[in-house]
């Protein structure tokens, strides 16, 4: 993979412009080959280049290393170089002809659990790699459970090494058969097993001639064509109020807009909404899609929403359309994995940010901590330290309309911020922990495993 | 045979956006955070590329009112003519405000010296960082993106700088959903990169899709260079070329604007965006590998600037 004299076919500008985009991030041991993943499929998809790799071959010659250190590449910090070990959220980028690329590179050890957590918040996609040799560990048990707290919607196990077990179809199938098992007990909704070698390229970009009992996609065209939205005829539309837009100048004198990014489903010209905490009710004059009137506009879309009268709406309301208005509460509970380093504590007065609002917060109590290893759930800790999980108990200052995280990621997500220094303290995601688990499929249905 | 869920024919729902559309509502959800959480931003604005887009998606968030902010430019003393034209040009034609830190005051008044090697753009630093204090902005934007350089790859979207400037890496604050936390004491301040997940061929993308007019540096041209460390330099009163550097005529373009004395051009007949776009896409260098000497100079360069305070 060190190889630089086989560029890829360039992209035409049509076929560059028409694609869509991926966030997924990738979690995995010290040693599973992470690196090595992701050094092919940001070589083979040409975004390392070649003063770039050039640049690795200077610095590893000048460690007195014979071959290139591509850890070099991803190793963007002085003090990571220098231990040779990743430290932290990197964020990398890659394109083929059908889509667009966005890499939560995170770090796999069991100390940085926080830093797995930060990626997956906004992936649509986890990679788990195992060891072909090893099968699924404690690690890969600790990554799928963060995958199925973070709610990703797909999950890739990436069994890794199989030239190492000379490509047999029964380690693999043995090794999926347990995660699957495992993960969707936790509610991972689709979990895709795919055989790979990332040294030798096997089913990386390229279909394998060794395994040709596997008759799945390659991991890069899995990537490429998985879906990134959900229907959202089940999602509930919900607007966060960013910033009122009031021109007050003489062409626009009476123009009152409100902006925000629409966080989950659909909003259309006419119908009736709830602004919260308030209450006050309206009806939708207009959408303005960033210069472009428009009648509907959805999920992740960056919106100014007008409205039929003239109510009082600032900054941290959520709009919501009438018939589908969440309760608001003060009271919260949730599942949180605690991101700094000093401790979260019953009793920790906090600022507790939910889109657009930020507002005092008391830690009510800690219930249980969970043990990641076997998912068992430690009562009453007392604390949380950085890279806990743990159910927690939360009052606010004001009323707050929260949806459960499983209905919605964006509305159902929240941070604890210290007030004294500005320190993110911790992740929270309302209500229960983990999904339930899809119901058995009949045979005729499943589209899923077949042994 | 083990096989795993057979692939949909439908990749992506209808309500999926393009990877432009998502890229660009991102950039504006930052520009309005900061917006609603900030008393006193500023857009670092070079007349590159980059802030070039930056100042777009801050036209698009605020429309139809006016952006609620003003810009900063930090002017080297060497850069293009042609850039500063466009400059004044965007400030005038949207009424902004525009506040300029000048290297080359710092120079004259004997508070920074000059490099032996004559790149200045090390020198940005420290106007920058002192404006930054004096007008006491709290929210400073930046068109860096992740891709441009490893230890860029670590930023965050949010970045604290402490009352120093100081970037320090390993004490960032983790960045969840799309929850940016922009809490800050009194003379700190939050670099802000709203193209953080922007690629240079997203940015080239989006300005063909925006007909968004640049600088005409950008698309190929003849112009007198001269070879220095492997880079084409323009030939100007800033320092070049010296005795033993000889002039000549070339067809060339720039990948990146910064300041002359370590921006090359790269050898190019682009003259349209298309053009451009195509050979972006099949370029086998980096635009800071192609063209940004100041790179160059160690391993760990930018995250040194940055720990300083450059942007």
């Amino acid at each position: 993979m060190t190889s630089t004299t086989d560029p890829t076919e360039p992209l035409s500008v049509e076929q560059l412009s028409a694609t869509t985009l991926l966030r997924f991030a990738t979690a995995g041991s010290v040693d599973d080959g992470k690196s090595t993943l992701v050094g092919r499929l940001l070589h083979d998809s040409k975004s390392v280049l070649t003063d770039q790799l050039e640049a690795v071959a200077h610095a590893s010659r000048n460690r007195g290393q014979d071959a290139p250190d591509l850890a070099l590449l991803t190793d963007g910090l002085r003090a990571e170089r220098e231990q040779g070990i990743t430290i932290d959220v990197a964020y990398r980028y890659f394109a083929t002809a059908r889509r667009r690329f966005i890499l939560a590179d995170t770090p796999g050890h069991v100390q940085y659990t926080r830093n797995m957590v930060t990626g997956a918040s906004t992936a649509e996609l986890t990679v788990i790699l195992v060891d072909a040799r090893n099968g699924v560990v404690e690690q890969t048990r600790r990554h799928a459970a963060i995958a199925a707290l973070l709610r990703v919607p797909h999950v890739v196990l990436a069994v890794n090494k199989m030239d190492l077990v000379d490509y047999q179809e029964t380690v693999f199938a043995a090794i999926a058969e347990e995660f699957t098992a495992y993960a969707s007990e936790l509610g991972v909704p689709e979990i895709t097993a795919i055989p790979i070698s990332a040294l030798a390229g096997d089913n990386v970009v390229d279909p394998s001639a060794n395994m040709d009992w596997y008759g799945g996609p390659t991991f890069l065209e899995h990537l490429e064509t998985v879906p990134v939205t959900h229907d959202l005829a089940t999602c509930h539309a919900r607007l966060p109020v960013q910033y009122v837009i009031r021109p007050q100048t003489a062409e626009h004198p009476d123009y009152r807009g409100y902006a925000g990014q629409i966080a989950a489903g659909a909003f259309r010209v006419g119908e009736e909404v709830t602004v919260l905490p308030s209450g006050r009710t309206s009806k939708i004059s207009a959408i303005d899609l960033l210069g472009r009137p428009v009648d509907v506009a959805w999920t992740t879309q960056s919106v100014t929403v007008l409205l039929e009268d003239d109510i009082d709406i600032s900054r941290g309301d959520l709009i919501v359309p009438s018939k589908d208005a969440p309760a608001t509460t003060q009271d919260i509970e949730a599942t949180v994995c605690h991101v700094a380093d000093a401790a979260l504590t019953i009793g920790h007065r906090v600022l507790l940010k939910h889109g657009t609002r930020t507002v005092k917060a008391i830690v009510k109590d800690i219930p249980s901590r969970l043990t990641l290893d076997d998912l068992s759930l430690h009562p009453h800790p007392g604390h949380l330290v950085a890279n806990d999980i743990g159910r927690v108990k939360i009052r606010t200052a004001e009323p707050l309309p929260v949806d459960a995280y499983a209905d919605s990621r964006r509305t159902g997500s929240f941070i604890l911020i210290d007030p004294a220094d500005g320190t993110t303290l911790t992740a929270g995601m309302v209500g229960e922990s983990f999904a339930s688990p899809e119901p058995v499929k009949t045979a005729a249905d499943d589209d899923g495993w077949d042994f | 045979m083990t096989t795993v869920a057979t692939l949909s024919e439908e990749t992506d729902s209808p309500y999926a956006l393009s990877h432009l559309d998502a890229l660009e509502s991102e950039g504006v959800h930052i520009f309005r955070e900061v917006a609603g959480e900030f008393e006193r931003p500023v857009i670092l604005f070079s007349g590159g590329k980059d802030s070039i887009v930056m100042l777009h998606l801050a036209l698009k968030a605020f429309a139809p009112a006016a952006i609620p902010f003003s810009l900063l430019h930090v002017d080297t003393g060497h850069n293009f003519p042609e850039v500063i034209a466009y400059r004044d040009r965007v400030v005038a034609e949207h009424g902004l405000r525009l506040h300029v830190a000048s290297v080359q005051e710092y120079i004259d008044a004997g508070k920074l010296r000059e490099r032996p090697d004559g790149t200045r753009n090390p020198l940005q630093t420290v106007p920058l960082t002192e404006k930054i204090q004096s007008e006491r902005f709290d929210a400073v934007f930046g068109g860096g993106r992740r891709d441009e350089e490893k230890a860029r790859a670590k930023e965050r979207v949010f970045s604290l700088r402490d009352e120093f400037s100081q970037w320090d890496p390993r004490r960032q604050r983790p960045e969840l959903w799309n929850l940016y936390n922009g809490r800050h004491a009194p003379g700190e301040h939050v670099r802000v990169f709203p193209l953080s997940n922007w690629t240079e061929l997203d940015v080239w993308q989006y300005i063909a899709r925006e007909k968004i007019e640049l600088p005409q540096i950008y698309f190929a041209h003849e112009r007198e260079v001269f070879q220095r460390s492997g880079m084409w330099l323009t030939a100007g009163e800033w320092g070049g070329p010296k005795d033993d550097e000889t002039v000549e005529k070339r067809l060339v373009r720039y990948r990146t604007v910064g300041d002359m004395s370590c921006t090359g051009a790269v050898d190019s007949d682009a003259t349209t965006l298309d053009a451009v776009i195509a050979e972006i896409a099949a370029s086998r260098l980096t635009e800071r590998g192609a063209t940004r000497a100041d790179d160059k100079l160690s391993e760990a360069a930018m995250e040194d600037r940055k720990r300083e305070g450059y942007f």
